[in-house]
């Protein structure tokens, strides 16, 4: 190295290291997400529009009229929270793990002034990000297709990344535990497909068994879809401070769990 | 520089750092010498922070660890033992990406980046994905990358393991520059002349404890005579157990070899002469001997 470099030691950056760290792993995997960013996004805008208008217009044709929404419109609020889930779930289970365990990028960023908190939550926040992104791109759908009309479905918006936290911080609990991609699959279809059916995503949930409906309460996603559904195609809905914790409450206890199983992963 | 008291770690029933101590001061070169599974990336991990000693202090840069770990890493390199450069970017977005890490502009990472695969020799890779690197160009992006944050002190975990002679020289080289500006550096390795050629001092740990401490020339003259002489061939054990376990200080057969470590070489090599079905080799002592008295020819793991 130069003289200059002799000159001055590293500590002079210390001061520009903040409480906004995990702003540098979010930046990791955007700059990662930029390289693919043709594909990922024909894939965030083909696949809800395969979805609603086979399934919408489709099935729909065969559907009565659901609480006054006409089927394909029942269907893309719901799938607003579904893709989030999707989307922010996949990247909590497969790429986080890969970065985890096959790249051990973690690993190397540990090497560096950074914690594990900083991490998993800019893991997590980029999980919230693509949910977020993947509801937008079907908003835009649903606006191409005339389903949607009021500015405040803009509002949905929100509620996606809020979902997203939930189900990323969700997904990166699961990481922290899996020993391998197997595990993903068992949770995807063990539980957030049955979850999918008792949150009235795809259906709704009043003619299902009062038990299985109060036992969704517990769950986060139906009060997503009930939130999504009240902004985007404006059905009534009452308890929007509740649905709205249920969510945060979710966002919150998984990020700390999953940061404390990671460290004990990582840092044992 | 570097201070470790008593340092304890156990995993599970296995204590595999037991009471630790050794200090390194600001400048020198330190390496942690042992067979496999002495303990040697685990105390240094331990050192970064990295895991949670079960007993002990440390001192790194001035600051409590783990206590202040983060704060200390802002001025510390690391080389780990298992390269984990990220094989979503090129060479060049690989340090630009870690340098931000340390709170650095993209602008200052890029500054460095330059000098940075000069210093690694990878200048022509600037553009290349990381899995088209051969092994040795890693080791030596991942070399580059622990000085992006011009660090005071280098913690290099086997940083010339799966080199070829022509890397390898280079990163001792490079090493060498590291220590002359002023850093300091705590290395681990196999290669006991790479011990010997670049470390100040040497520790010897085997099964969690340091065994020994000591500049490598002090610890060749404390532990071993000044001559080895190694007799290998047809007839070399009736050799051993006439001559060459008589006639020398200390000597073991191992293999097919027979190591003989004397003061005074003759008398033995007396012995040797007309001997046409024995080969002999005669050397001065080194580090490998001092580290094979003192840790055993054993197989470890
Ligand atoms: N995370 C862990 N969990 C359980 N045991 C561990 C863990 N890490 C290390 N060990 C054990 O601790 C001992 C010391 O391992 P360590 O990696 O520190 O050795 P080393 O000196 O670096 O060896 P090598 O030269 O092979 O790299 C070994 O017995 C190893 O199996
Ligand atoms: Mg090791």
């Amino acid at each position: 190295m130069t003289e200059a470099a002799i000159a001055s030691p590293a500590t002079d950056t210390s001061r520009r290291v903040s409480r906004w760290r995990f702003a540098h792993v979010v930046y990791r995997n955007y700059l990662v997400w930029r390289k693919l960013i043709g594909s990922a996004l024909v894939g965030h805008l083909a696949d809800p529009l395969i979805w609603l208008v086979g399934l919408g217009f489709g099935l729909g044709r065969l559907m009565p009229p659901i609480g006054g929404l006409r089927y394909i419109e029942f269907l893309a609020s719901g799938m607003l929270c579904y893709s989030a889930m999707n989307s922010a779930s996949f990247e909590g289970l497969w790429s986080a793990f890969t970065r985890l365990k096959v790249q051990r990028t973690w690993e190397s960023i540990l090497n560096a002034p950074m914690t594990v908190a900083d991490v998993v939550i800019g893991e997590w926040v980029w999980c919230a990000l693509k949910g977020t992104l993947s509801a937008a791109a079907i908003l835009l759908v649903m606006a191409l297709l005339g389903i949607v009309q009021t500015p405040l479905a803009l509002w949905v918006l929100p509620i996606a990344l809020v979902v997203g936290l939930a189900f990323g911080g969700l997904a990166l609990i699961i990481t922290a535990l899996a020993k391998s991609y197997d595990t993903f699959t068992y949770y995807f279809s063990l539980l957030l497909m049955p979850m999918t059916l008792i949150s009235g995503v795809f259906f709704p949930i009043d003619q299902l068994p009062k038990i299985v409906q109060t036992a969704a309460q517990f769950l986060p996603l139906v009060h997503a879809t009930t939130l999504a559904r009240a902004l985007a195609v404006g059905t009534p809905v009452d308890n929007i401070l509740l649905h709205v914790a249920v969510l945060v409450f979710y966002a919150v206890a998984t990020v700390v769990i999953a940061a404390k199983l990671v460290e004990r992963r990582l840092m044992r | 520089m570097l201070t470790v008291e008593h340092l304890h770690k156990r995993y599970g029933a296995l204590e595999v750092v037991r009471d630790v101590s050794f200090h390194v001061p600001v400048g020198q070169c330190f390496g942690l010498l042992g067979p496999n599974g002495a303990g040697k990336t685990t105390t240094l991990r331990c050192c970064l922070g990295l895991t949670q000693p079960d007993a002990g202090s440390i001192r790194l840069v001035g600051l409590p660890i783990p206590q202040k770990a983060r704060e200390a890493r802002l001025r510390v390199g690391v080389v780990p033992q298992f390269d984990n450069l990220d094989p979503d970017f090129t060479v060049t977005e690989n340090l630009i990406v870690f340098g931000r890490y340390f709170g650095l502009s993209r602008r200052e990472c890029e500054a460095r980046v330059g000098r940075l695969l000069e210093f690694a020799g990878l200048t022509d890779k600037a553009d290349a994905r990381i899995e088209a690197l051969s092994g040795g160009m890693k080791r030596r992006l991942t070399l580059a990358r622990a000085m992006i944050n011009d660090p005071q002190v280098l913690f290099m975990d086997e940083p010339t393991t799966g080199l070829d002679p022509q890397a390898r020289h280079l990163v001792w080289d490079r090493l060498k520059t590291l220590v002359t500006e002023g850093r300091t550096i705590v290395l681990t390795t196999h290669f006991m002349d790479e011990a010997q050629r670049l470390c100040d001092r040497v520790a010897i740990m085997d099964q969690g404890v340091l065994i020994a401490e000591d500049a490598p020339r002090t610890l060749i003259e404390r532990e071993i005579e000044p001559v080895v002489i190694e007799v290998y061939g047809e007839g070399v054990e009736r050799w051993f157990h006439t001559y060459g376990k008589t006639l020398s200080s200390r000597a073991e057969l191992a293999g097919d070899t027979a190591f003989c470590y004397c003061v005074d070489p003759e008398p033995l090599m007396k012995t040797l002469e007309g001997q046409r079905e024995l080969r002999a080799l005669r050397r001065a002592a080194n580090l490998e001997d001092v580290f094979l008295k003192l840790t055993g020819r054993d197989l470890r793991d």
